[in-house]
């Protein structure tokens, strides 16, 4: 498989999820197990993401300067910071990390 | 009739303005994140247009992050992962147009142009106004207006990203984790989303050592799939009858 056949098949499996949407009986709205598992699906995903994201290379789990920009990008959201604030200090946290030698 | 304020034209003009103002705001801002999107998926391996057409045409954020995030730890050998992964995080836009179809208008080409647009931030507008008028012309702008948006700043950012070299000198693989952090936190709001994404955390950690990049993802996501299927730690079914439904759609999340 080809980078660009990567992108296409997965952009076009998304554009088809969204119009499944406009194609069902509006009734099955009402059914609450289905609804309930798109939404944990979302929530154990984007949780997953942020572990492999902060502590995975490769497959190996390290600590390294992302731990600390996490946990400011966790502490900038209990205060309700912007998402583009959060994600910047994330990076500046972990750059600056480098930068100075702290951290890897 | 004074008890009837919803049938007043005054009153519904001023609620479309507002719904227009409402979905203006929004898309500005949301419009902006485009640029980190661009500045990750150009340092995840992708060049510039496979991460252009990303935004043109995948156009929901959280899988366009989990799709780059996932090629960048495993390369083009994870490109299966990164699609399931870009696929499930797409199934919460199934529900959003199912709560879309009875507003928008009929109409073959223009329902599957407002499919394109079904996004968090324009089916949450478009939800929050009170009059049928607002919320069709709340969830239009709202979705025009970062479609244009989001592919600006994602061009823009992938051009930036291509110049920057290093990306950890930048730390742009902390920002990835950040992003995916801001957009959990507004879904955390109950015992039983906490639960979940703690679960799906330690079992992703736990098999990324034994298993190739991304499938430790996909794995976490079978915590999700049995603990909606039980209920388990969840208010009952009938709590919320016809009420805001559980995955509603956030407005400071992503596309």
């Amino acid at each position: 498989m080809t980078m660009w056949t990567a992108v296409l098949i997965a952009a076009i499996v998304c554009v088809a999820l969204k119009t499944i949407g406009y194609l069902i009986p509006p009734k099955w709205v009402e059914a609450p197990r289905p609804m309930r598992i798109a939404d944990l699906l979302t929530v154990a995903l984007l949780a997953a993401l942020v572990a492999v994201q902060t502590l995975g290379q490769g497959q190996a789990i390290v600590v390294d300067a992302r731990v600390p920009a996490i946990l400011v990008a966790a502490g900038l959201l209990l205060l309700r910071a912007p998402f583009l604030v959060v994600v910047v200090a994330a990076a500046l946290v972990a750059a600056l990390l480098r930068l100075w030698g702290w951290a890897a | 009739m004074s008890s009837a304020p919803l049938f007043d034209d005054a009153h519904s003009a001023g609620e479309a303005r507002r719904a227009v103002r409402e979905a203006l705001g929004v898309a500005l801002a949301t419009s902006a994140y485009g640029i980190s999107f661009g500045a990750l998926a150009v340092a995840s391996g992708l060049d510039v247009w496979q991460t252009c057409v990303l935004s043109l045409v995948m156009f929901t954020g959280g899988s366009q992050f989990a799709f780059a995030g996932i090629i960048g730890a495993g390369g083009l050998a994870a490109a299966g992962s990164a699609i399931a992964s870009a696929a499930l995080l797409g199934v919460r836009n199934v529900a959003y147009g199912m709560r879309m179809s009875p507003v928008i208008e009929p109409g073959f080409w223009r329902r599957a142009a407002a499919a394109q647009f079904t996004i968090d931030e324009s089916t949450a507008v478009s939800l929050a106004q009170t009059t049928p008028r607002a919320r069709t012309l709340g969830f239009w702008v709202t979705g025009i207006g970062i479609y244009i948006g989001w592919n600006l700043s994602t061009l823009a950012g992938a051009l930036l990203g291509d110049v920057l070299g290093d990306p950890r000198a930048y730390g742009l693989d902390a920002a990835a984790a950040a992003a995916f952090l801001a957009l959990l936190w507004p879904r955390l709001r109950a015992r039983q989303p906490i639960v979940v994404g703690i679960a799906a955390a330690v079992i992703a950690t736990i098999l990324t050592p034994v298993l190739m990049p991304g499938m430790p993802v996909i794995i976490a996501a079978v915590v999700a799939i049995v603990v909606g299927w039980t209920n388990w730690l969840g208010a009952r079914d009938g709590a919320q009858p016809g009420g805001e439904p559980d995955d509603v759609a956030e407005r400071e999340g992503l596309p």
